[in-house]
């Protein structure tokens, strides 16, 4: 059987550091030819928000309190030395001193390069939260069932 | 047809590819590119995907210590 250039990707995890692996990988396997699918669940969802920062946003008090609590993109935490997010404003300055590529631009990076970005449903309806929250480069919302189909052939991460 | 440029001899990975990706999207059939870049994971990895791509690789020109050109055509 010929090999499938396919990589899947769910990111689960709301961390800097990881965020930074999901979208390094991603515009990196699309670059060099792969067909990339992002599934974002739980505290990844935030890496997709239109909100990049703090906000009350989704349906129902509790889950407009989470949300402006977990916030968006811009104020993802270090995994490890976190410092009241401090260390990862050093971490986007260290990397761009040494001319290494910042959360923003590898999320830009994937964008321009065709990964397709899903959001899963259940995470969506736990924080409330609706398809109308994330970027319009969300390509659709997603269950289990359809995000195996749509891996099946390739090689998938967790993250 | 043209020559284009592209020098990503000061990106880390993975902008070397995404770099070289969307330089080479932007070529109309006919045109070259001449890519500079380092020794290493680039000069392994870039003529490769492109060749799976469908660009041809005409050249590989090692210029000075560990930096080298590739000629790229888009057929």
């Amino acid at each position: 059987m010929a090999e499938t250039k396919k990589l899947s990707l769910i990111s689960m995890s709301g961390d800097f550091d990881k965020a930074i692996a999901v979208f390094t990988l991603a515009s990196g396997a699309a670059a060099v030819g792969y067909e990339v699918n992002i599934f974002f669940t739980f505290w990844g969802l935030n890496s997709i928000k239109k909100s990049t920062g703090r906000s009350f946003i989704g349906t129902g008090f509790l889950a407009r309190f989470f949300n402006f609590l977990l916030g968006g993109r811009k104020n993802l935490p270090l995994s490890r030395l976190n410092f009241g997010g401090l260390s990862p404003i050093l971490m986007n300055g260290m990397m761009k001193g040494r001319n290494v590529a910042t959360l923003e631009e590898l999320f830009e990076a994937s964008k321009a390069l065709g990964v397709r970005f899903y959001a899963c449903e259940m995470a969506m309806h736990v924080l409330g939260l609706t398809k109308a929250d994330f970027i319009p480069e969300v390509k659709d919302v997603l269950g289990v069932a359809s995000f195996l189909e749509l891996s099946k052939g390739g090689q998938t991460l967790f993250i | 047809m043209s020559t284009h440029h592209l020098d990503i001899t000061k990106e880390r990975c993975p902008m070397t590819f995404v770099k070289a990706k969307l330089h080479l999207e932007q070529l109309e059939p006919g045109d070259t590119t001449e890519i500079l870049l380092l020794a290493g994971e680039p000069l392994d990895n870039v003529p490769r995907s492109a060749t799976e791509q469908g660009y041809q690789v005409l050249e590989s020109i090692h210029l000075r210590d560990n930096i080298h050109k590739l000629i790229i055509k888009k057929p």
